[in-house]
């Protein structure tokens, strides 16, 4: 244990010096990094949201809208079908809840027929016809899977293409657990705007409004439906209008919107793809004089009435809009409309005030910690505490060098996580010397009394802190958010203060004993 | 010159002997622990009951009743208004209303929308579902009951299983002592604060190590002293290590507390009473609990003299 060899001088000199390399970048303000040759590293430390400030949200996919969706175009399809062949039935029915829809064939005579009808229809699901003319078509798990997965990773799409056209810096997206989705905006100002241009689904439609149907007064014909609109009656109510169910043309057929003005109104205008425009120019021609609605996510932004054939495939939609709210649209209908609807389960925002006022609170806590620290051990084993010391500022520089060449992300609790290391990391050396103390009590000489001491001391070093190394262990794999953090900082600490207390102290006393040779210790 | 030279190496004070008064402490703690938690309850946080915690910085100091008038007048139930830190500093907290996070998100807004004239700044809103909070609570208690069985398999491994009992028996111990403290003391419990009671366990299990560690080697040293006396000579050589490493740690700990905001200072508080009790359970409950547990050379010598055998 006092013989060092010359390769474990140079390991550790190699992980000290390393260790400063990936450290300093932390101290160098981010202009002057720029100019740093390339080979230098140059990362400093990832700074979670609680520190930089910034919103996080998460949202769940409503997934079952979509499969809603889905079956109630099964359950047309089949009775299209049906129909179309003349085949009997009843009870045809989606069963949302197990992804199926039911029917019943009138006559078990017409069972084959109807099979090589249905066929076609089931893909990706199951069709049962049993002999009594009982039928089910159920989706088939994997084909729900896949759906689900398409759903779920072209919603992130949409929110990238979104949040990027908000200009937003370093946004993260990812998708977690089956049907969620984790955003992270760092530095953001305005959480409220981002949440609006983030949750909305942005379906848009044009369809054709029943005029002569009052909502309220006469009923609604089938395949038309009462949809609440933005302008207010005199009463102060909102207007309703009766329209088709049917969607006349879809905004996935847009291929660009922009806020603009119009008479001083903030407006926005769009242009059709050239199916879209020769679907619109065919409608509104056939159609003068009638009034037609544009549907944002089952709410009429407005409803113009066709004055003559629109056929250059571009229009304006104008409705109560301030310059703010036209914007957004515009760049709704550019990202495109989500698959299915969002629902926010969890938000965090931090302003940039509190996230500054906690690095710095946090800052003079590790240093005044730290001070503390130093101070305590030098007057306690004097000589040796500085040893210990010098050990301990350099587990500080390595734990900023593996948080910043890993580019682990240092939340509040992480800063935590590192001033209670401070505290425990002079415990191995508190047990080396408490040993060497012991042999030298025995009647060993300082090189013997070393010697023992870092032997003994080492297993009990490895099996303590083993231990602690599994339980921040278990806390990351399992903790979120915040423990994550304080697990990261506490699982490098650990790691780094076993090397610097065994490593680097052991280096000093050693290199120090011989030296010297000192005929006894002064602890 | 250095302090550690007056400190004599085996103070011989006989932990063993009054070990009978350690275990009644800690029974009383256990039970105004438990008694507590299931009288008042945890004061769970944002994370764990779901709903709104919202951090104002107003304009001038804050009028606290104003606010608390403000938002009841918006028809609320349940929010509670509170200084936090700087006079010009406020926390409001809002439990779910409802069963959907639907019903509560909204109500950011309107409380933004109701005090436009007096906020200078949101420093922190933080909307949890209800939803998300139960979960957050399952995996909570999941992480925390799985790093105790961990670390129990790890010196059951590494030691014999009187070890292991002893070690799980003192962090269930700690752990439920630190929430008896929060529990008490009714100071936040949330996310950040169950980490607090997870390092506890951590550290507190090191310290047992430690011991345990010494107990072992002493046991293969002295061959023919009696137990009790042996605990004792291995809880006197450990001691002052036992008391610089919870000094030092409490040292940082403490500096956290005082300098490290506003937004942690019931993290670290339980982490201060978490290295206090750790301590003591490592030296008072985990120790003793061997005799209990009828340890005896036997048991660690057979497989050392197995292995020493050609």
């Amino acid at each position: 244990m006092v013989h060092l060899s010359r390769w474990q001088l140079f390991v550790v000199l190699a992980v000290v010096l390393l260790g400063l390399a990936f450290a300093l970048p932390n101290f160098i303000p981010r202009e002057d990094l720029e100019e740093a040759p390339s080979w230098l590293p140059s990362q400093q430390v990832n700074l979670g949201l609680d520190l930089q400030g910034g919103a996080y949200l998460l949202y769940e996919v409503d997934l079952n809208s979509v499969f809603e969706e889905q079956l109630e175009n099964l359950v047309d399809a089949v009775r299209v079908d049906l129909r179309e062949a003349r085949i009997g039935y009843t009870g045809l029915a989606a069963q949302p809840a197990e992804n199926a829809i039911v029917f019943r064939i009138r006559d078990p005579g017409q069972l084959e027929a109807a099979r090589e009808r249905l066929v076609p229809l089931a893909t990706g699901a199951s069709l049962r016809l049993g002999e009594d003319g009982a039928g089910r078509i159920e989706l088939t798990e994997r084909a729900v899977e896949e759906r689900r997965d398409h759903v779920v990773q072209q919603a992130i799409e949409v929110i990238r293409r979104r949040i990027d056209e908000t200009g937003t810096r370093e946004p993260s997206i990812q998708r977690q657990g089956d049907e969620r989705i984790l955003i992270q905006l760092p530095g953001i100002d305005d959480p409220e705007r981002a949440k609006d241009v983030i949750g909305k689904t942005a379906k848009l439609s044009f369809r054709f409004v029943l005029s002569d149907v009052t909502p309220g007064l006469d009923s609604i014909p089938a395949g038309a439906e009462v949809l609440p609109s933005d302008e207010r009656l005199a009463s102060g109510s909102t207007r309703q209008y009766v329209v088709r169910k049917r969607v006349m043309i879809s905004g996935d057929n847009l291929v660009d919107a922009q806020s603009t003005f119009q008479d001083g109104q903030p407006v926005v205008s769009f242009r059709f793809d050239s199916v879209g425009a020769q679907r619109f120019g065919q409608a509104t021609s056939e159609n003068v004089g009638e009034l037609f609605a544009i549907v944002l996510d089952e709410k009429i932004i407005s409803a113009p009435v066709i004055r003559e054939p629109i056929l250059g495939g571009s229009g304006v939609i104008s409705g109560n809009f301030t310059v703010e709210s036209a914007q957004d649209l515009a760049l709704l209908l550019r990202a495109g409309a989500l698959p299915a609807p969002l629902a926010l389960l969890e938000e965090r925002t931090v302003g940039p005030g509190l996230g500054a006022d906690s690095i710095r609170a946090g800052e003079i806590a590790a240093l005044l910690g730290m001070a503390f620290v130093v101070i305590f051990m030098a007057a306690v084993y004097g000589l040796f505490g500085v040893f210990a010391n010098v050990a301990l500022v350099t587990n500080l520089i390595l734990i900023l060098a593996v948080l910043s060449g890993l580019q682990a992300t240092l939340t509040l609790p992480g800063i935590a996580g590192i001033v209670l290391t401070i505290g425990m990391a002079v415990d191995a050396n508190v047990l080396v010397f408490e040993r060497i103390r012991e042999e030298q009590r025995l009647g060993r000489g300082p090189v013997m009394a070393i010697d023992a001491g870092y032997r003994r001391a080492m297993t009990t070093i490895i099996d303590s802190n083993l231990t602690t190394l599994i339980a921040a262990m278990l806390l990351f794999q399992f903790g979120t958010g915040p423990i994550k953090g304080f697990a990261v900082t506490l699982m490098i600490g650990l790691v780094t203060s076993m090397f610097t207390a065994i490593m680097v102290s052991r280096l000093l006393v050693v290199a120090w004993l011989r030296r010297r040779r000192p005929k006894e210790l002064a602890i | 010159m250095a302090l550690i030279k007056r400190v004599p190496a085996n103070l011989g004070l006989d932990f063993i002997g009054k070990r009978a008064f350690f275990l009644v402490f800690s029974a009383l703690l256990l039970a105004v622990s438990v008694g507590s938690v299931a009288l008042q309850g945890l004061n769970f946080g944002v994370d764990f009951r779901g709903g709104i915690l919202m951090e104002v910085q107003t304009k001038g100091p804050a009028d606290i009743a104003n606010l608390r008038d403000r938002i009841s007048g918006l028809g609320i139930d349940g929010a509670t208004i509170q200084a936090f830190g700087e006079p010009d500093d406020v926390l409001i907290n809002l439990p779910s209303q409802g069963e959907t996070a639907a019903e509560t998100q909204p109500l950011i807004e309107t409380i933004r929308a109701a005090l436009s004239d007096v906020a200078q700044e949101y420093r922190r809103v933080e909307f949890v579902g209800p939803k998300v909070g139960d979960e957050l609570r399952e995996a909570g208690a999941l992480a925390t009951v799985l790093a105790l069985l961990g670390i129990a398999a790890y010196i059951w491994f590494r030691f014999e299983w009187h070890f292991a009992a002893a070690a799980l028996i003192a962090l269930v111990h700690d752990v439920i002592a630190t929430i008896g403290f929060f529990s008490v003391t009714q100071i936040e419990f949330n996310l950040a604060t169950l980490a607090a009671v997870l390092t506890i366990a951590g550290y507190s299990i090191n310290d047992t190590v430690v011991i345990f560690d010494r107990i072992r080697e002493d046991l293969r040293k002295y061959k023919k002293m009696a137990l009790p006396q042996l605990l004792n000579t291995a809880l006197n050589h450990t001691l002052t290590r036992t008391v610089l490493t919870s000094g030092t740690t409490l040292l940082a700990l403490v500096s956290l507390y005082v300098f490290g905001g506003e937004v942690i200072r019931g993290f670290t508080a339980g982490l201060i009473w978490g290295v206090l009790i750790g301590t003591f359970s490592s030296v008072g409950i985990a120790v003793p609990l061997l005799i209990y547990f009828g340890l005896r050379r036997t048991d660690m010598a057979s497989t050392e003299e197995e292995a020493a055998r050609p």
